[in-house]
């Protein structure tokens, strides 16, 4: 995320930037006279309108109605939306996305972020382990489900094998009160790979005159991390954050397969339900409810994010941008 | 979600979301639109993916084309999106002319809606109602009219034991309840799992909640409920079912892991050839399904099946089953070659290379009089005792998930996969169903 460029700057230097930006004579004038047309833009926004647009309207007019899946959708006008306030499934399928969330975050951002700086370093064997530690991002999430669920089976999965280690007669997927600490477990193991590729890459991104120079001043390597690193990442954790927010928020396919929501309703987190109601149930427009609900929360959580982070700041930080 | 084979029920779940998208798109065969030519119309005819069945169907749907009724061709699917992509096919243009389904409530709901046409006319012209078995064929009967023909083989659920296990215990597979309560100490007390229960899927646990259901009320209690007659989910029997249920939880029945065991990863049928669990209550592809991965375990011979065992007091008849009926073929009002549709279901299973075809493949068709076919095929001693089963049932309960209406039976497999985890009471159960 962060150039070399922009890391040689101090932080909160934005507004140099934004003035820059406004500088007249610009830093680009062959460009000038040649600004884009606006039609440049009408493809991509016939594919958002077909592809995004559409389909949402669809299912805001969707959740208006009452459809099994044959015939024509009987509008049933806000029928949907009170039983939706109504619905103690919703509210209890929400806090286990919300709990998801936040517990995924929680443990994914410090692990990603260590093995990201851990692996940006110079040495030859770390080239090895890094492409060991990324070999999940090669599986696909329904080949790690059936892969964990087979590992953690209670009769022939690897628990069994050394039950007296972990206390004995562990079964998590099949404890209620366990079964989101394995899913959170198993999307760990999936996407903590992918974080710490965004922490690598943006760990290289730092200069090493900062190094060198916080070493001159006897600077320890705990220091150097939590001075020089750290605030040299804020960025990429803002932009790996999000991705996990708004990840978990919409993960489906792998509590899908690994526990089906299950169980009982310990791990039917809120996507999990839409899916539910509007392909197990075929209540079309309950279901589109949920989604358009889903929807709001997912965009509100980005623009928070956003907003509380600074996030969108971020393209001032570019040199010439 | 019963019906078919299971183990490609987890992909295509998987899958499904993918699959609407695509069936979107539309991306019909050669439908039914083609206009009269020569003998007849063109007819599209939809199925179930299932790898032996399915070259079975097409050799049939070919013989008919062959004939000067018109033209046929099979389109197959996955279980989930099959079910998804037929509710939005049915009443569009791009509807089958004829389609796979499962009788009952599944049924019902597309009846209802006035997407299927009535065949009783030619199930009776051609005597398909003397050809057939009546408990079977009843599943597909609405009002005392008839919706849908049967294709496939018959798939009661039975109880499975392991022979060798119970020799060592010196019992008995039991007959009756309170045996089976006995046997589930017996066999706790020995360190072995009394049931195997692959409670990960929870169409497992519905076949016990339907057999108690049907042992303790009969067949008249699943009627009132799928009618949807006000208080029916209050009847004494579902709070009487629902509770031997956690009886039998409570007492170690299913032991301690059931609720993380799975089926189509072959859990639950694994643990019964290993001896580590006595019993296990699993429809009738159990047998294939044990052939398939444990053969020596078949072989030997010590793979032993029983009914499910009477319930004392109950008012449902000991010799009634649950499960499969079997799978219909049922033709589509909007059909615009619904002649040749009719003709076509008409002559499908009575076809008798058809029938010769499902035998050699394994399959027990619901075909009245095939028992001495079914003694000269490979493992005859099994598919006759399916078939006497079945042909000796007064009453076959569909699978209650395919019985109810969609919306319904999604409450119900998620209301009781938590009372067996023991999250709700039988009340709340009855309670949560009733509202």
């Amino acid at each position: 995320m962060a150039s070399t460029t922009s890391a040689l700057r101090r932080p909160g230097s934005g507004a140099t930037d934004r003035s820059r930006r406004g500088r007249p004579g610009g830093r680009r004038p062959a460009l000038q006279g040649h600004q884009p047309s606006a039609w440049y833009a009408v493809p991509a926004f016939g594919f958002f309108a077909a592809f995004a647009l559409l389909p949402m309207l669809l299912v805001v007019y969707l959740s208006f109605t009452d459809w099994g899946g044959f015939g024509t959708p009987a509008v049933s006008g806000a029928g949907n939306w009170s039983r939706l306030v109504e619905d103690p499934e919703v509210r209890a399928s929400l806090l286990r996305t919300l709990a998801l969330t936040v517990l995924s975050w929680a443990v994914q951002t410090p692990i990603a972020l260590l093995i990201g700086v851990w692996a940006a370093g110079p040495q030859r064997n770390r080239a090895v382990l890094s492409s060991l530690f990324f070999l999940p991002l090669l599986l696909s999430t329904a080949a790690i489900a059936l892969l964990w669920q087979a590992l953690l089976d209670p009769n022939f999965g690897v628990l069994r094998t050394l039950p007296e280690l972990l206390g004995g007669g562990l079964n998590p997927l099949g404890d209620a009160s366990l079964a989101i600490y394995a899913v959170v477990f198993v999307l760990t193991w999936q996407y903590v790979p992918f974080h710490t590729l965004l922490y690598q890459s943006a760990a290289r991104g730092i200069p090493a005159s900062l190094y060198e120079a916080a070493t001159i001043d006897g600077a320890g390597r705990v220091q150097q991390f939590l001075t020089i690193t750290l605030p040299q990442l804020r960025y990429t954790v803002i932009t790996s954050s999000i991705l996990m927010l708004v990840g978990s928020l919409t993960t489906f396919d792998t509590v899908l397969i690994l526990t089906n929501g299950g169980p009982g309703t310990a791990t039917r987190i809120a996507p999990l339900y839409m899916y539910t109601t509007g392909f197990s149930g075929f209540e079309f427009g309950y279901a589109s409810a949920i989604a358009v609900l889903l929807l709001v929360l997912g965009a509100i959580l980005s623009l928070v994010v956003t907003r509380a982070t600074g996030f969108r700041d971020m393209s001032s930080q570019q040199e010439g941008a | 979600m019963t019906g078919g084979p299971r183990k490609r029920l987890l992909l295509a779940t998987g899958s499904a979301a993918l699959a609407v998208a695509l069936a979107a798109c539309g991306s019909s065969g050669p439908a039914g639109a083609g206009g009269g030519e020569g003998g007849g119309d063109a007819i599209q005819v939809w199925a179930l993916q299932d790898t032996v069945l399915n070259p079975i169907e097409q050799s049939s749907v070919e013989r008919f084309s062959e004939g000067d009724g018109g033209d046929a061709s099979l389109e197959t699917f996955g279980n989930d999106p099959y079910k998804q992509r037929l509710r939005v096919a049915l009443g569009s243009p791009n509807a089958p002319d004829v389609f796979f389904n499962w009788g009952g409530g599944n049924l019902k709901e597309y009846v209802d809606a006035g997407q299927v046409a009535d065949l009783t006319a030619t199930v009776e012209e051609e005597g398909l109602d003397e050809a057939f078995i009546p408990s079977v064929l009843e599943a597909a009967q609405l009002d005392g009219k008839y919706y849908g023909v049967p294709m496939r083989g018959v798939q009661p659920v039975a109880l499975y034991y392991n022979k060798a296990v119970f020799e060592e215990a010196g019992v008995q597979p039991p007959e009756t309840y309170e045996e089976l309560l006995t046997l589930v100490d017996t066999f706790k007390a020995q360190g072995i799992t009394p049931i195997a229960l692959a409670g990960s899927q929870s169409w497992t646990e519905l076949m016990w909640a339907e057999y108690l259901l049907d042992r303790i009320g009969g067949p008249e209690v699943f009627q009132a409920i799928r009618d949807g007659e006000p208080g029916a989910w209050e009847d004494p029997a579902v709070l009487e079912a629902m509770t031997r249920i956690r009886e039998l939880v409570d007492r170690g029945a299913f032991g301690s892991d059931f609720a993380s065991v799975g089926y189509d990863v072959g859990g639950a049928s694994t643990l019964l050839a290993q001896g580590r669990a006595a019993m296990h209550l699993m429809g009738s592809w159990e047998y294939v399904n044990q052939l398939g991965q444990s053969p020596e375990f078949v072989e030997r011979g010590d793979l032993g099946y029983v009914a499910f065992p009477a319930v004392e007091g109950g008012e449902g008849d000991p010799a009634n089953v649950v499960g499969n009926p079997t799978n219909f073929y049922s033709v589509a009002e909007s059909s615009d070659a619904k002649e040749t549709a009719q003709q076509f279901v008409a002559t499908a299973l009575d076809d008798e290379q058809y029938v010769d075809d499902l035998i050699a493949a394994g399959d027990v068709p619901a075909v009245q009089g095939v028992r001495e076919k079914l003694e000269q095929a490979d493992n005859a001693d099994y598919t006759t005792w399916v078939y006497d089963l079945v042909e000796g049932a007064p009453s076959f309960q569909l699978s209650w998930d395919q019985d109810l209406p969609a919306a319904q039976a999604t409450e119900m497999l998620t209301e009781l996969q938590k009372l067996f985890l023991g999250d709700q009471t039988p009340e709340g159960f009855v309670q949560a169903m009733s509202s």
